[in-house]
C-alpha cells in the first residue's frame, strides 16, 4: 500500500474530535506555518509542490492563490465543500471523520492569502458532516487555532460555517458566492474572476475542501516531498471515488499516475468487477466528465493522461459500469440530474437539458426516432460553451461520449424498441 | 408562531456575516424549524430581521429544495436515485418503498407520517443504494432492510402518537413526559 497523506489516520478513534486529531500532529502545521513563513512564502510552497484543485478543474493551487487582486478591499476564502457531483463522495468522509484538518487548512491558507474572514460552503444535504464541521471550528476558536491573535501571532481569523440547501448549481465558484450572498445560486459572468472581484466584490479564492485538506500536510513535510509522489506534472495523491459494479467500492488514496486497472482490480482496492463481469464503460471523474470505454483501463489517473484518453480527472469520482448496463438508460439518468439541476438561468441549458431527457426517454422506452441521436448530438452542440456556467457542458459529456462509443446500441433501441443488453440494473441486494 | 428566540439568533447571524443578507439561508432553517416549512410568517420573519423584502426572501426560499413549501411528513425519507446508486438499484428501492408507505415519490401520506422522495447524489456512492431518513443516512440499503427500516419508522410514530394523546390528556407536553413513556406504552 502506497503512503498516503490526507487519508492517513482517517482511521483513528476520535480523530474528529481536537485532541484526537493533535495526537496525530494536528495543527503542528498550522504553528510552523505561522512561525516559519511569510505569507508569500506559503504560495510559493504550494505553488513548488504542484498541489492542483481536487473539486474538477485541476488548477494549480499556488498558482490560483497568487492571482489574488492586489488592492486594498477586503480579501475573502471559500472552501466549497458542496460536494453533489455524482459519484463523488471524498469530500463528505473528510468533514465527518477529520473536520479539523479541513479547519487547519482553512487557516493556513487565509493566513498566505491574506484573509481575515473565510466561509466554509459545507452542502445541505451532508446534515452530520455540517456538525462535525461546526464543532470542528467551535473547538478550534476555543483552543486560540481560530479567532484574534492566533498562537501569539499577529495573524486574525474569523471561520464561519454556511449550510447550503440544496442546488447542485452552488458547487461552481460563482453560484457559490452567489449564494453566500444570500441569493438564489445563479452563476456570474466571468471574467471578472473571483480572484480580482469575488465575494462581496472582495478578491477571493475559492479552494476545494481535499485541496484545503491535503495542506497541512505539505506544510509539514515540504514541497519537494509532496511532489515525490504522483507524475511531474500531476504531483501527490488524490482520493479516488470509486462505485458502480465494483466489489469493494469505497474511497482510495492513491498517488496521481496509477493505472485505472489498479484501482478497479487490485485485491486491496476495488477488487475487481461485481460478479466477475466484463467491463462496459468507465466514468473517470464524476459523471461531468466523458464516459470511456473498457479499451482505456490501463490509462493512468493522472490529469494529462485521462485528458489524452479523451476524458477528464475531474472530482475523482470513478464510477464503474459492467456489461449488463444500458448505456441509454445510465445516460437518461445522468441527463435527468442535469435538468433538474440546470439553475435555469441560460436558456440553452435550461431548455436543452429538458429536451435531452425527452429525446433519450423516448429512445429508452421503444419511442426513438430513426433521426434521434443526430438529434442528440445537436443540442449538445447548441449547450456546449453556450451558457454561464460548465453544468450545460457538463449535462452534454455523457451523450456526446456514449454515442461516440455505443452508437450501435442507441441504433438498437431505436429499431427494435428494445434494449440489446441484459435488464439493466438489479437490486443488488445479496452483495 | 416563530419565538423571540428564534428570532434573536436570526438578528445574531445577520450581524455575524459581513453584509445582512447572508444570514437569509440560515435564517430560512431556523424558520423551518419552528414551522416545520417555509410559512408565509417564516418569510415575514426572515424578511424583517434581515432587512429584505418579502418577495426577495420568497425568492430565495423558492431556488433551494431543502426549504419546504408544504408542511413534511414526520419522516422524510430520500433515496438517492442518481448513476452510483442506479447501477446498484435504488429504483427497485424506490418501487418498494412507494408500495409499502403507500405513496408515490413527491407525496406526503395522508396521515402526515411520511414523505417519500427522490434526491440527487447524496455523496454516498460507496455505500450505495442509500437512503437518508430526516437528514440521517442509512447506508447500503437492501429490500430485507427497507421493509425492518418501515417496521421501526411505524414503532416510533406510534410511540410519538401516543406520547402527544397521553400529554394531551394531562395537560403536559410530550418531552416531559418522554423519559417513562417507553415502560408505559406497549410498541
Amino acid at each position: 500500500m502506497p503512503e498516503l497523506i490526507i487519508t492517513k489516520d482517517i482511521d483513528a478513534p476520535s480523530l474528529d474530535t481536537l485532541d484526537g486529531y493533535r495526537q496525530h500532529g494536528g495543527y503542528e502545521a498550522l504553528a510552523r506555518a505561522l512561525k516559519e513563513y511569510q505569507p508569500d512564502e506559503l504560495v510559493e510552497l504550494v505553488k513548488k509542490s504542484g498541489l492542483r484543485g481536487r473539486g474538477g478543474a485541476g488548477f494549480p493551487t499556488g498558482m490560483k492563490w497568487s492571482f489574488l487582486a492586489k488592492n486594498d478591499k477586503t480579501r475573502y476564502l471559500c472552501c466549497n465543500a458542496d460536494e453533489s457531483e455524482p459519484g463523488t463522495f471524498k469530500d463528505r468522509m473528510i468533514m465527518e471523520k477529520n473536520p479539523h484538518q479541513l479547519v487547519e487548512g482553512v487557516i493556513i491558507t487565509s493566513y498566505a492569502c491574506h484573509v481575515s474572514t473565510a466561509f466554509i460552503y459545507v452542502r445541505g444535504e451532508l446534515a452530520l458532516a455540517g456538525r462535525q464541521v461546526e464543532r470542528a471550528i467551535e473547538e478550534a476558536y476555543a483552543a486560540g487555532y481560530v479567532g484574534k491573535n492566533i498562537l501569539g501571532s499577529d495573524f486574525s481569523l474569523d471561520v464561519i460555517l454556511h449550510r447550503g440547501a440544496g442546488a447542485y448549481i452552488c458547487g461552481e465558484e460563482s453560484a457559490l458566492m452567489e449564494s453566500l450572498e444570500g441569493r438564489r445560486g445563479y452563476p456570474r459572468l466571468k471574467p471578472p474572476f473571483p480572484a480580482v472581484i469575488g465575494l462581496y466584490g472582495g478578491p477571493t479564492v475559492i479552494n476545494n475542501c481535499e485541496t484545503l485538506a491535503t495542506l497541512p500536510a505539505i506544510v509539514k513535510n515540504g514541497a519537494e516531498w509532496y511532489a515525490s509522489f504522483g507524475t511531474e506534472k500531476s504531483t501527490g495523491t488524490r482520493i479516488f471515488c470509486l462505485s458502480g459494479h465494483i466489489k469493494k467500492p469505497g474511497n482510495y488514496e492513491l498517488p496521481l499516475g496509477t493505472p485505472i486497472r489498479t484501482l478497479i482490480y487490485d485485491e486491496q482496492y476495488g477488487g475487481g468487477i461485481l460478479d466477475d463481469k466484463q467491463l462496459k464503460a468507465i466514468i473517470p471523474g464524476g459523471s461531468s466528465t466523458f464516459i470511456l470505454g473498457a479499451d482505456k483501463v490501463d490509462t493512468l489517473l493522472d490529469f494529462e493522461s485521462i485528458a489524452a484518453a479523451g476524458s477528464m480527472l475531474g472530482s475523482g469520482g470513478v464510477v464503474v459500469m459492467h456489461e449488463d448496463t444500458c448505456i441509454v438508460d445510465a445516460v437518461l439518468r445522468m441527463t435527468e440530474f442535469y435538468r433538474d439541476e440546470s439553475c435555469g438561468k441560460c436558456t440553452p441549458c435550461r431548455e436543452g437539458t429538458y429536451w435531452l431527457t425527452e429525446i433519450l426517454d423516448r429512445i429508452e422506452h421503444g419511442h426513438g426516432k430513426e433521426s434521434d441521436i443526430d438529434l442528440l448530438m445537436d443540442i449538445c452542440d447548441n449547450i456546449s460553451g453556450k451558457s454561464f456556467c460548465p453544468l450545460g457542458d457538463a449535462a452534454t459529456s455523457s451523450i456526446t461520449s456514449s454515442i461516440k462509443l455505443f452508437r450501435e446500441e442507441f441504433a438498437y433501441h431505436i429499431r427494435e424498441g428494445r434494449c440489446m443488453v441484459g435488464a439493466g440494473a438489479a437490486l443488488v441486494a445479496s452483495h | 408562531m416563530i419565538s423571540e428566540q428564534a428570532k434573536e439568533r436570526m438578528r445574531g447571524l445577520a450581524a455575524r456575516y459581513p453584509v445582512a443578507r447572508s444570514a437569509v439561508m440560515p435564517a430560512l432553517y431556523i424558520a423551518q424549524q419552528e414551522e416545520g416549512y417555509i410559512t408565509q410568517e417564516a418569510l415575514e420573519t426572515v424578511a424583517e430581521t434581515i432587512g429584505l423584502t418579502v418577495d426577495d426572501v420568497e425568492s430565495v426560499a423558492t431556488f433551494y429544495t431543502m426549504y419546504y413549501q408544504q408542511p413534511p411528513g414526520k419522516k422524510v425519507i430520500k433515496i438517492c436515485t442518481s448513476i452510483s446508486c442506479y447501477l446498484r438499484g435504488c429504483d427497485a428501492l424506490v418501487s418498494h418503498l412507494e408500495h409499502r408507505l403507500g405513496i408515490k415519490r413527491g407525496e406526503t401520506s395522508a396521515d402526515g407520517n411520511y414523505t417519500l422522495m427522490t434526491a440527487e447524489c447524496l455523496a454516498s456512492c460507496g455505500t450505495a443504494p442509500v437512503l437518508q431518513v430526516n437528514d440521517e443516512f442509512v447506508e447500503n440499503v437492501t429490500l430485507e432492510m427497507t421493509d425492518a427500516l418501515v417496521d421501526e419508522w411505524d414503532r416510533d410514530l406510534g410511540a410519538m402518537k401516543n406520547l402527544s394523546e397521553i400529554s394531551s390528556q394531562d395537560g403536559q407536553i410530550a418531552s416531559e413526559k418522554k423519559s417513562d413513556s417507553k415502560t408505559e406504552i406497549p410498541l
